[in-house]
């Protein structure tokens, strides 16, 4: 196909042909980062918990008043919950991977005395955790029940730093072995927290999600050998089939409820509705991402067809002529989209370097990453074939013109 | 003549349905999203206390040890007790309250309502004047009452609604995790979003039921509730003894003079705690206003000024997209607007009838996009974020609505209509 002979037309048209190039330019900018953000977005998404997510419900209390006997009220609960059909196991944990709300950080030193944290970690602690939980051990063991102390034994005692009432191990993720030791065996290293209190650590457990704060290590997390209770701000967690989840919920709650009315429920969900809470701002802003997407490129692809019709009507004589002088249907069809895809190239280039630029500023304001460079010609492919089936109505009215115009007076 | 271009406008719109229509959309989603963004945004950004932002300060001091100190660090964002007090205490501005987040069981006196946990402000007298807080009912406490850890409790009108069935309620006893308040006043409506006076919390939609005083509150050991950040043998202590920062404190200050000689003040304290042992690091304070207060701890989301240039990027290819499709349209009726030069029509005229067309294009824009614009917060609103609830349309933006269609429209038009008008009047006659 000739192309001199669209240029000069499109020359002709200088000014509505810029307009439709730069529209072109910003919806590939706009796109391109557009779904860059999307697939971060699914990407955070997508974070692994670590744990037996379908399997397990959370439960949370709330006590009126202060409750001297709270030790022994944390057990009689977890024993009853044990008690009940379908429960495999029963936890006290003090923060669960992803549920929105960070109750405890240790910022980890490798040598005592040392100015800077190395690391900034999630601090899980409770009772039966890691078994309950369902996550992996790599290595290493869990704690023995001999190792668990209590958590209104271990605050006092880190004021004081009396070390008979603080732990000395600890099982840290896998995530945060490979961080402080890359390479080397993480079992039998010591850790420094607070003031220099020394942790050996006896374990290394597999993925183990923070509760909030993903952007700082997602699987950043530590695990300590402490109990507490539920006005300690502990959860109950329950673990069982995926398929009794509704009603171990329903009957771990009347049990709880008959053992001590005094207590308001603050939370009462599986775990499925905790990551889908966790996450609904980010699926709500993908869902708006999408939808600006859609629609930019519908007015795109309206404004494009919108334009050829114009020039097609305008040229009707012209092509008239052509076709009198032996242009086929098929030329006049391959003319048009020939002039289109010259238009959204041009548009897609500047629209790289546009696409190019708005991410160096959302890197810059947001603290994003850069974009993979795979987005531009997807980008551009996905505007070339817009671009061509916007334009093919119009170019086939165009096709469908007769000779015969040629000889009539405009 | 307006009347005339207006019929002419309508006229030429209706000849070529699918174009207008197809400019209209395009007005019509761009100014949708844009506005439904804005509209966030506004409320997000907006000042919780108009009359008084300006004379409220946040000090900042830096108590913390040497254990990784960098040099020009910012201090923390709260205080300690002890500083706290201490700062209270010196009585250097015209107002100054310390307070603290926490949440209290309240058990109904009425046995048909279950016991609930309802969020509480510890706070010291001052914290109603100087936020000028407005009272339904009685009125706040005063500094004898602070002094005096007083039982006695401020509850919001919210509250007074469900616990009281909204009568006066003066008087009357709170039972708040099994102790017993004696309520002195009732809130008006008060509701300052950003929840600026403590941001660890949550920084939208959070309204406290109960205010007591910070003393009465430490007295009962009512939990707290918010942020504590400790260094060396803290842990995670809100107590008075912890080296902890968990309590917020603001004073107000009225003339620069004062704000001047506050951050001496502040200065000075520093050393002195310096001289004491108590600090380790150097001086290193900061006293911002309410709104730089609100820019520093960035409580617009970043995602929703995200969503905004997204929606103004969007804005921007709509209009393109117009520009070029009434340029086209415009171009289009050459014949039509050489007969009418050649009739004795000036440039200006038909520039101004081509530009009445675009405006009635982006009035019709501007009306779709405000009932996208109600569409689209009625989506925010169901978003699971704690600003959801605050988006609604008010006033200004409405008018900002049609002003941005309308202007937007226009600014399209000018290219198109400075185009077509230039026609000649003879030539475009000849052809036919």
């Amino acid at each position: 196909m000739e192309i001199r002979p669209i240029l000069s037309t499109l020359l002709r048209h200088k000014t509505t042909a810029f307009l439709l190039i730069v529209q072109i330019a910003l919806t590939c900018a706009i796109v391109c980062n557009a779904v860059f953000l999307i697939h971060q977005r699914l990407q955070r998404m997508d974070i692994p918990s670590g744990i037996a997510e379908h399997q397990l419900l959370q439960i949370q209390f709330a006590y009126v008043g202060d409750r001297p006997d709270a030790y022994a009220q944390a057990q009689a609960d977890l024993a009853t919950l044990r008690q009940i059909a379908g429960v495999q196991a029963v936890a006290l944990a003090n923060q669960l991977p992803l549920s929105g709300y960070a109750m405890s950080n240790s910022g980890i030193k490798l040598r005592p005395n040392q100015q800077h944290d190395s690391l900034e970690v999630a601090s899980y602690y409770g009772q039966n955790l890691l078994a309950t939980l369902g996550v992996r051990l790599l290595a290493g063991r869990d704690f023995r029940s001999g190792e668990l102390l209590d958590y209104k034994a271990v605050m006092p005692a880190l004021h004081t730093n009396d070390m008979t009432h603080l732990p000395h191990a600890v099982i840290v993720s896998q995530a945060v072995a490979a961080r402080l030791w890359p390479g080397q065996d993480a079992l039998g290293k010591t850790i420094y927290v607070g003031n220099d209190i020394p942790l050996q650590v006896i374990g290394v457990s597999g993925p183990l999600a923070r509760p909030d704060d993903l952007q700082n290590g997602p699987q950043y997390s530590i695990v300590y050998p402490i109990r507490l209770t539920a006005t300690e701000g502990g959860s109950y967690v329950i673990r069982t089939a995926a398929r009794d989840r509704k009603q171990v919920l329903k009957a771990a709650l009347v049990a709880l409820q008959r053992l001590d009315p005094n207590r308001i429920v603050l939370e009462k969900r599986t775990y499925d509705e905790v990551r889908q809470s966790f996450f609904g701002g980010d699926r709500a802003m993908a869902g708006m991402l999408a939808g600006v997407i859609a629609a930019m490129l519908a007015i795109t692809a309206l404004g494009i067809a919108g334009l050829a019709s114009f020039w097609v009507a305008q040229r009707r004589r012209t092509i008239g002529i052509r076709r009198a002088l032996g242009a086929t249907r098929g030329d006049i069809l391959r003319y048009f989209q020939t002039e289109n895809f010259l238009l959204a190239t041009l548009g897609i280039a500047l629209g790289m370097g546009l696409a190019y630029g708005v991410n160096l500023l959302l890197m810059q304001h947001y603290e994003l990453p850069r974009m993979p460079s795979i987005y531009l010609p997807a980008g551009a492919i996905a505007l070339w074939m817009i671009g061509q089936l916007a334009v093919l109505v119009p170019a086939l009215r165009a096709a469908a013109v007769p000779p015969v115009v040629a000889t009539r007076a405009s | 003549m307006f009347g005339y271009y207006l019929d002419l406008a309508l006229h030429s719109l209706v000849r070529n349905k699918a174009l207008t229509a197809l400019m209209v959309a395009a007005i019509a989603l761009g100014i949708g999203a844009s506005m439904t963004t804005l509209t966030v945004l506004h409320v997000l950004s907006g000042n919780p206390l108009p009359d008084a932002s300006s004379t409220l300060y946040a000090p900042q001091l830096d108590p913390r040890d040497m254990q990784g100190y960098q040099p020009r660090a910012e201090p923390p964002d709260q205080v300690t007790w002890i500083d706290g007090m201490n700062l209270l205490q010196a009585k250097r501005a015209d107002h100054q309250a310390l307070m603290t987040g926490g949440s209290v069981a309240i058990q109904p006196a009425q046995s048909a309502l279950d016991p609930f946990y309802e969020p509480a402000r510890y706070t010291t007298a001052d914290f109603f004047p100087m936020f000028r807080v407005p009272f339904r009912y009685g009125h706040a406490w005063g500094a004898s009452e602070d002094a005096a850890s007083a039982a006695v409790a401020v509850i919001s009108s919210r509250l007074n609604d469900r616990l009281f069935g909204g009568r006066d309620s003066r008087g009357r006893m709170l039972r708040v995790d099994g102790h017993a308040l004696r309520i002195i006043g009732v809130l008006g409506d008060w509701r300052p979003d950003p929840h600026f006076y403590d941001l660890n919390v949550k920084n939208y939609g959070s309204h406290e039921g109960v205010y007591l005083p910070l003393s009465t509150s430490q007295d009962l050991h009512l939990a707290h509730l918010g942020g504590a950040d400790c260094w060396g043998n803290g842990g995670a202590d809100a107590t008075p003894a912890a080296p902890c920062v968990w309590l917020q404190f603001w004073v107000q200050l009225h003339t620069q003079a004062q704000v001047a000689a506050y951050r001496q003040f502040l200065v000075h304290y520093s050393e002195e705690q310096e001289s004491l042992g108590r600090f380790q690091r150097p001086p290193n304070v900061r006293l911002r206003d309410l709104m730089q207060w609100l820019d520093y701890r960035q409580v617009v989301p970043g995602d929703v000024q995200l969503q905004t240039w997204l929606a103004l990027g969007f804005l921007l290819v709509c209009l393109v997209n117009t520009v070029g499709l009434m340029l086209a349209k415009f171009l289009r009726r050459a014949p039509e607007l050489g007969v009418r030069r050649a009739l004795g029509a000036s440039r200006r005229a038909l520039f101004v009838q081509l530009l009445v067309e675009s405006g009635v294009v982006g009035l019709a824009g501007g009306l779709g996009g405000l009932l996208l614009a109600c569409l689209g917060l009625w989506l925010v609103r169901r978003q699971p974020a704690d600003y959801a609830p605050l988006a609604h349309l008010d006033g200004a933006m409405l008018l900002l609505t049609f002003l941005l269609a309308v202007g937007a429209s226009l600014l399209a038009g000018v290219l198109p209509a400075w185009r077509a008008c230039r026609v000649s009047p003879g030539l475009q006659l000849k052809g036919h």
